[in-house]
């Protein structure tokens, strides 16, 4: 059987059995539709909140991320696997309590203010919906690669996929689908990176190999890696090279962004107990970290096989680079994507690969007849071609394929409940239309959903130039606005609705104006005030790494305003008093 | 109906201490060990590499795991010395 038929196989069998579930866990009430009954098993909800927040991104682009800076972007690693330690303690067990089903409606109800409430919908669409286009253009593209349809053909067939089962089902419907999605995705994901590993290190556990020793040269793999990269020019790999505070800031960023994300949180509205949300999110994590521990060894591995590819012999000899002629297959197919680009700037016939921005190299590289760096690789190529690259059998490169689509479909899928919620639930029940029945809510819902799908498929299709940048966007008000707001509401009883509400406009303004400052006014190119590079940044401090300042200025708004108005009604005290408390919370509906 | 105020305020606090060292941990593990205070271990090899950098791209995910089932055993007993369970 060829490549081709495997993976149209394997996608196949798993968008059936995506609508298989679909069919099966069919939403009856607005309770299953917005939480799945409150039914789901904590261990499930692990798995399914596992999926939920790892992206196309975290599948496609991490490894490539840590393997192309090396230890400075472990920012990532930590940030993204830390805000679940914030989750459980400081949000997730009290919001359960609380026993609604959207985020903003928290807000609203605990600050008693409507504006407030709306602030949050407005943050809660706009990180969502920008996020939503990066799954879809993942969707597009992985289509294109691997099935050899039409990125907007293969973004259609995603987008009915969803729509069967997110429609239908609701969160009760994309809570089953995303177990299934992340058992494909960590297959996908774990097989290529053990045979790797196994390779090179002689270790069967990628996290393992990474700090093992190499079969190559017997030294540990790290201290060859190093080596073999700054004889090229490139900054050492475990070494650190940028600015601590920005780096610091990052992290935390990224962390509270995390908890502060609205589909993650709803995600733990899914559990019969407050217990259960604390255990659910400690199960996230093991689920998430199996794949964020590879991820470092993927990069790190993958990064020695494209040097040692590349520069076959002794750095500086004639012969010791790799002619374009004898390049391997793996190499020809990638650069048809253009992932891969090769110019013989010397015209010798060899690659070089190398740092031509390193100042201090550059009379040694001259002296060998360099004329600059010949290759472009897209850090995405590390997990796309990881399984041909390590000459792996066709039916890993078609579950890598179904892997990618599974990463992508689900985080979309979670997005799109986030984004119908709100409008069905915050704004048609909450705000304009508050005597709509159970069944017109219900419809209100499906329809919302299907609107939201068609809106991120033309936005997929269609995506808009900011879109690289969104991630800054989402994380930036996620951590700026909704997490300082919830955390305030249960942690400090004091801060009422006027505290409340100007603390997230202040988070929130301060927090995008200084993107927009050096990324351009809502990212139109050319009406960014400084260059987006580390000498034009306040203290060192990036764009994308404000999101903590923006958190800090939320918290100070909101504490001093408060303050200096009046103290929130006793009701509003005796409702913080209560979500403090597990007893009491709503019972399981068992489906 | 809010039963038993005074149990619950120290059923708060418990929770909150509980939560203070958690994040200390949480904090150390991270930003600690594995950015800011990376230069001071570096003479404890690892690897190929030093400590901070274990902490960086592993340990700290180790750690933050084994935080929130801790966490959630702990609270787990909190909640039945003080009458909170559902």
């Amino acid at each position: 059987m060829t490549t081709q038929t495997l993976i149209y196989l394997v996608v196949g069998a798993t968008f059936a059995l995506y609508i298989g579930i679909a069919i099966w866990a069919r939403a009856g009430t607005t309770g299953e539709f917005y939480a799945a009954g409150r039914g789901v098993h904590p261990v499930m909800n692990g798995m399914a909140t596992a999926a939920d927040w790892m992206s196309a991104a975290s599948f496609i682009s991490m490894a490539g991320l840590i393997a192309f800076v090396g230890y400075d972007n472990s920012t990532y690693l930590m940030g993204w696997t830390g805000g679940y330690v914030l989750l459980a303690c400081l949000l997730a067990p009290y919001l359960r309590k609380f026993g609604k089903y959207t985020v903003p409606e928290f807000i609203g109800d605990r600050f008693y203010s409507q504006s407030a409430r709306i602030i949050a919908v407005i943050c809660l669409i706009v990180a969502s919906v920008t996020y939503v286009i990066g799954q879809m253009t993942g969707v597009g593209v992985t289509f294109a690669r691997f099935l050899q349809v039409e990125s907007s053909t293969g973004l259609y067939i995603g987008a009915a996929i969803v729509f069967a089962y997110a429609v239908l089902g609701g969160m009760k419907g994309i809570t089953y689908t995303q177990v299934a999605q992340y058992v494909v995705l960590i297959t996908a994901y774990t097989i290529p990176a053990i045979f790797i590993s196994l390779h090179l290190t002689d270790t069967v556990l990628p996290p393992l190999g990474l700090f093992a020793d190499s079969t190559h040269s017997g030294t540990p793999l790290l201290v060859e890696l190093d080596g073999l990269i700054t004889d090229l020019g490139f900054a050492s790999y475990t070494g650190h090279h940028t600015n601590t505070l920005n780096m610091v800031l990052f992290t935390m960023s990224l962390m509270i962004g995390t908890a502060g994300l609205p589909h993650v949180i709803i995600r733990f509205f899914t559990v019969p107990k407050v217990a259960d949300a604390r255990w659910s999110a400690g199960w996230a994590l093991v689920f998430i970290a199996i794949l964020y521990l590879t991820a470092p060894a993927v990069g790190a591995m993958a990064r020695f096989n494209l040097v040692n590819t590349i520069q076959t012999g002794e750095v500086g000899s004639p012969e010791g680079n790799l002619a374009y002629a004898d390049v391997p297959t793996w190499f020809t197919t990638w650069e048809q994507t253009g992932l891969i680009k090769w110019e013989d700037k010397n015209e010798d016939g060899r690659i070089q690969f190398y740092n031509d921005k390193n100042t201090a190299f550059e009379t040694q590289a001259e002296a060998w007849g360099w004329r600059g760096n010949e290759l472009t690789v897209n850090a995405d190529i590390l997990v796309l071609a990881n399984p041909e690259i390590a000459a792996l059998p066709g039916w890993v490169i078609a579950l890598v394929a179904a892997g990618g689509l599974a990463a992508a479909l689900s985080t979309a899928a979670g997005l799109l409940l986030a984004i119908s919620s709100a409008i069905s639930h915050d704004l048609i029940k909450g705000t304009i239309n508050p005597n709509i029945s159970e069944g017109g809510e219900l419809m209100a819902a499906r329809v919302s959903m299907a609107a939201a799908i068609a809106v991120a498929t033309y936005l997929g299709l269609n995506p808009p130039g900011f879109a690289a940048q969104t991630v800054a966007l989402a994380f930036g008000l996620a951590a700026a606005s909704i997490f300082p707001a919830l955390m305030m509401g249960i942690f400090f009883k004091r801060i009422n609705n006027v505290g409340a509400s100007l603390g997230m406009l202040a988070g929130l303004l301060f927090t995008v104006i200084y993107i927009f400052v050096y990324k351009g006014w809502f990212f139109l190119p050319g009406t960014s005030q400084f260059p987006d590079t580390a000498e034009y940044w306040v203290f060192g401090i990036s764009p994308l790494s404000i999101g903590t300042v923006g958190a800090i200025v939320n918290f100070v708004v909101a504490y001093f305003v408060s303050q200096a108005t009046q103290e929130p009604p006793q009701e509003i005290q005796d409702l913080v008093e209560s979500i403090r408390v597990p007893r009491g919370a709503g019972a399981a509906i068992d489906h | 109906m809010r039963q038993g105020s005074t149990s619950d305020e120290a059923y708060w606090k418990a929770n909150l201490s509980l939560i203070r060292n958690i994040l200390i941990i949480w904090a150390l593990v991270s930003f600690g060990f594995g950015i800011i205070l990376r230069p001071l271990l570096s003479g404890i090899a690892i690897g190929g590499t030093d400590l901070g950098f274990w902490f960086a791209q592993q340990g700290s995910i180790i750690i933050f795991i084994i935080l929130i089932f801790y966490y959630a055993f702990r609270m787990n007993a909190i909640d039945r010395k003080f009458g909170a369970e559902e």
